[in-house]
This record gives C-alpha cells, structure tokens and sequence, in this order.
C-alpha cells in the first residue's frame, strides 16, 4: 500500500521534494512505520521529526490525518484507513509561531 | 588577487559577502537555508572551499551541512542528493545532525547532571550546535561546541559525531549552570603550535583546557572575579563570553568576560584584567589582529541588562598594547540612535597585510574595516539578526 506525507515546507527543502512524498509500505502503517519508512528514504530527516534517541515526536510537530489529531496516539496503533488506502495523507505540521 | 569570503550566520539564514582585497565592492550571497538560525559557519583553513555549517530551528533541531566548493552549493554530510540512500558498508546516513552524549564507562564517571538556573540538578540535553571549528591540518576533522555544553568531534567530514566526554567528565560539571542564552560551549581554539592543545569556553562555566586533544581537560579561571556568582573567585561558574588568541602566540589569550577583558600570558593558567580605560567592559566579542599579537578588538556594550552600545553610539575599541590602553573606533559607525548587539561569534579578522576587522549587529548591519579599524563602512545593512562573521582570505 502506498502512504501519502505532507511534510513542513522546512521540510520539504531538505528532502528535495516538492508537495507530497509518497512511501510504499507493506503492512498496516502505523505512525511508527510511517517514520521508520521516512527516515529510511530519505535519511536527512532523522533527528528532525522525532528525537534521534528518543524516538520522541519533536515539541514543536504534530500529526494529523482525516481531521484527526494523531500527535498523542500510540505510535504503533493502526492509521486510519483512508491513510492506509492512500485516499488522505498524513500531515505533519509545524506550530504556527512569529518571529 | 587575493580575495576575502565572509561567512554570516543570521536568525534567518546564512549570506556570503566576497569581495576583491580592496574590500570596497562586495557581492552578496543568499539567504542559504533561508528561514532557519545559522548559529556559524566556518572554513577549513586546509581547503578554503571545505565549509561547515550549523543550522537548527525550534520546530526541527539540529542540522550541518557542508560545502566543499567555497559555499556554491550545501548538502548534510552523509546523504548528499542524488546519491543512494541505502548505506553501504555502514556508511552513516542520516547521522550527521546525531549529536549523543556520552555515557560510556570511559570517563568513568556518570555524566547526567548540571546546575539548572535555580540551583537544582538538570540532566544535560541536546540543543543545538554553537560553533564548528575545522581542524587546522585535516579538512574532514571538526569540532563542535554545543549547547548543553559539550564537546564533539567529527573525523569524517562532519558525517558522524563523537563527544569528547573528557570535558564534561573531569569533575566540575554539576557545578556548570546556564547563562541567559542556555549553556553553551561557544569557543574553541585550536592551539597553531601545539596540536594537542585546545581551549573551550562555556557559559556559564568558564574557560578549560586540554594539552592532550580533548581526553583530559582542566578549569582554567584563575584571576577570573565574577560578583554576580556567589564565590567570585570560584573555580568554574564565571559567564567567559569569548576567547581570543593569536596563532603566532598561542599562549597569549585575551578573554571578554560577562564584565571585564582579560589576559593570559600563560596559556590560561591564570588571567589578569585589562579592561584600562574602556567606557564599559561588558560585550561579548574579541579578536585579535591578524600581524600583531598585541592588538585586540572589542565591542563594548552598556551592560548586562542593556544590551546595546553606550549612549547609542556604536563604537569598536583597539588596544594596541595587549589591554589597558584602548582606542576609540568610530569613524563610518553610526553616531547615534543605534542600540544594537554584537554577538560573541560576530566578530572576526581576514589575515590581508593590511588586516581588515569585520563584524556583525542583531540589527543586520555587517561593518567591515579594511585598515585594521581606522576606517569602518556596512557591507550589508538589513539582514537578519546576525549570529556569527567569520572571514576566509583566499588567494
């Protein structure tokens, strides 16, 4: 199954790539899967989404998808469906914050 | 010719200014990494197009990256573009913004704890890189001081790096407690005569040495007085914003404290003060001329609570006579109204015979002096906040 990712545009710089970034997983993603997946394809974002030892999502990031806030859910509980089915992406959103 | 390349780390980027020897015409490069804190950026002395750079954000943490052609073009070490992601042979990929403190039984010592600000132990961890210094014979050796102050090192070319834990394990680090910007290792110098030399500063902790390139370290803040500490005269806890030294004359250091300017003729091993007739010795900037050891620069600033020159007048002070003595630049600095900060990493001299003086303001200015301070004119007016100059002659 194909998973969609929104990144930050912060993000998407570092990766070199333009809008959605697409992962081909090959079980039921869970947030974990997804990431594991993310840093494998593309290794300049390890340390930037989650802590390198911790695993920790970073403060400042969160998760959504379908409407949902996925930030405080288990990483390895199951992603809905619709990200499973590629139907909707999973976003990965900076807080908003001047300066 | 010769050419200068200055290197600026800004609140929203990094820029480089390059100009012709004259130093009159300037052209300007960037934002690079636009929109993320370039805390410095620095080339290797070995290969001039071999720069380090650190680049971090709140919301994203830390990266480095690297260029090896004079800044045209960045990537992180470890996962250029376009190569395979794969790693073979268990190249790092991924891993040169993994910056992991040491806790192995190497030092011997449990390396968990400093003073927070309210005098409470607080584990030590990872925020972001304040200063990379290339290894003065080896391009693809760095070193980064970090914020909690520690020490690491990379030997392949910023790919992967290894704390030093020498430093943070030789006994003083549960007395070491943050100053108002975080505690940071903000100051590396490598001794130009003796490899195995090194300085580091940190705030708030104060200046350490080690003569065995990095294992073993010491406090060296004898002749430090800090009133705002409980001991003023304490083995370590003294805010040291900068450290300077000539790399013909290494053990001469010069030294801008919280408050005061010092001198150490002895390698560290004990300091004098030489603020003399300065208007205030508070600031956070100092370097040396490039032919004459004895000549030092400063930025003085009105005081801990007001970071901004006296009477909005910015100014830089000379001593031509290694402190004491110091000698009002002004001429082509704004004479009133400016109320700017000169940050400790922004300051630094190319190495011309005639040895120009740069330096960089939170206001976005970057002044340069192509006469050793006589003269001074902005290359740039309206950058970001700027973080760190650091100037490269190239011939």
């Amino acid at each position: 199954m194909m998973v969609r990712v929104l990144l930050p545009p912060h993000l998407r710089a570092l990766a070199h790539v333009n809008g959605e970034l697409q992962l081909q997983m090959d079980a039921q993603p869970t947030l974990r899967s997804v990431l594991d997946g993310l840093e494998a394809a593309y290794p300049m974002l390890c340390g930037t989404v989650r802590d390198h030892v911790t695993q920790e999502r970073r403060p400042f990031l969160r998760f959504f998808a379908c409407g949902e806030d996925l930030s405080h859910d288990s990483p390895d509980a199951p992603l809905p469906e619709a990200v499973a089915s590629g139907s909707e992406p999973l976003l990965i959103v900076g807080a908003i914050a001047g300066g | 010719m010769s050419r200068v390349r200055v290197l600026v780390g800004t609140r929203k980027g990094a820029f480089i200014l390059t100009a012709d020897g004259k130093r009159d015409k300037w052209e300007v490069s960037g934002p690079h990494f636009a929109g993320w804190e370039l805390y410095h950026l620095k080339g290797s002395s070995v290969d001039p197009n071999r720069i380090y750079a650190s680049q971090s954000s709140g919301w994203f943490g830390q990266i480095i990256q690297r260029s090896d052609d004079g800044g045209k073009t960045w990537f992180q070490p470890g996962t250029p573009p376009g190569e395979s992601t794969t790693g073979p042979g268990g190249m790092p990929k991924g891993e040169s913004n993994k910056f992991v403190y040491d806790t192995s039984a190497q030092t011997g010592k449990p390396l968990t704890t400093h003073q927070w600000y309210d005098g409470t132990q607080h584990p030590w961890e990872f925020k972001r890189v304040w200063h990379l210094e290339p290894s003065l014979d080896n391009p693809d050796t760095v070193y980064a001081g970090v914020e909690d102050a520690a020490l690491f090192r990379s030997t392949d070319g910023g790919k992967s790096w290894h704390e030093l834990p020498g430093l943070r394990g030789h006994g003083t680090g549960p007395k070491w407690q943050p100053g108002a910007g975080g505690m940071c290792l903000h100051t590396i110098v490598l001794d130009a005569k003796n490899p195995g030399r090194i300085y580091t500063a940190i705030s708030a902790a104060g200046a350490f040495r080690s003569d065995d390139a990095g294992a073993t370290w010491r406090p060296i803040n004898k002749g430090l007085y800090s009133q705002y500490i409980p001991n003023p005269t304490a083995e370590v806890g003294h805010c040291v914003h900068h450290v300077a030294a000539h790399p013909s004359r290494p053990g001469l250091l010069f030294m801008q404290k919280h408050w005061d300017v010092m001198r150490s003729e002895n390698g560290g091993d004990s300091w004098t003060e030489v603020s003399g007739n300065l208007p205030t010795d508070f600031g956070f900037v100092i370097d040396v001329h490039a032919h004459e050891p004895e000549t030092v620069y400063v930025v003085p600033i009105k005081s801990d609570g007001e970071h901004f020159p006296l009477d909005g007048k910015l100014r830089v002070y000379r001593s031509r006579s290694g402190g004491n003595e110091w000698q009002e630049l002004s001429k082509g600095l704004p004479e009133r109204n400016c109320y700017v900060n000169v940050l400790r990493d922004a300051m630094c001299v190319d190495t011309l015979d005639s040895c120009g003086i740069y330096f960089g303001t939170t206001g976005g200015q970057v002044y340069v002096s192509p006469d050793g301070g006589d003269h001074w004119s902005a290359i740039v007016h309206d950058l970001p906040a700027v973080l760190s100059v650091e100037v490269q002659t190239l011939q």
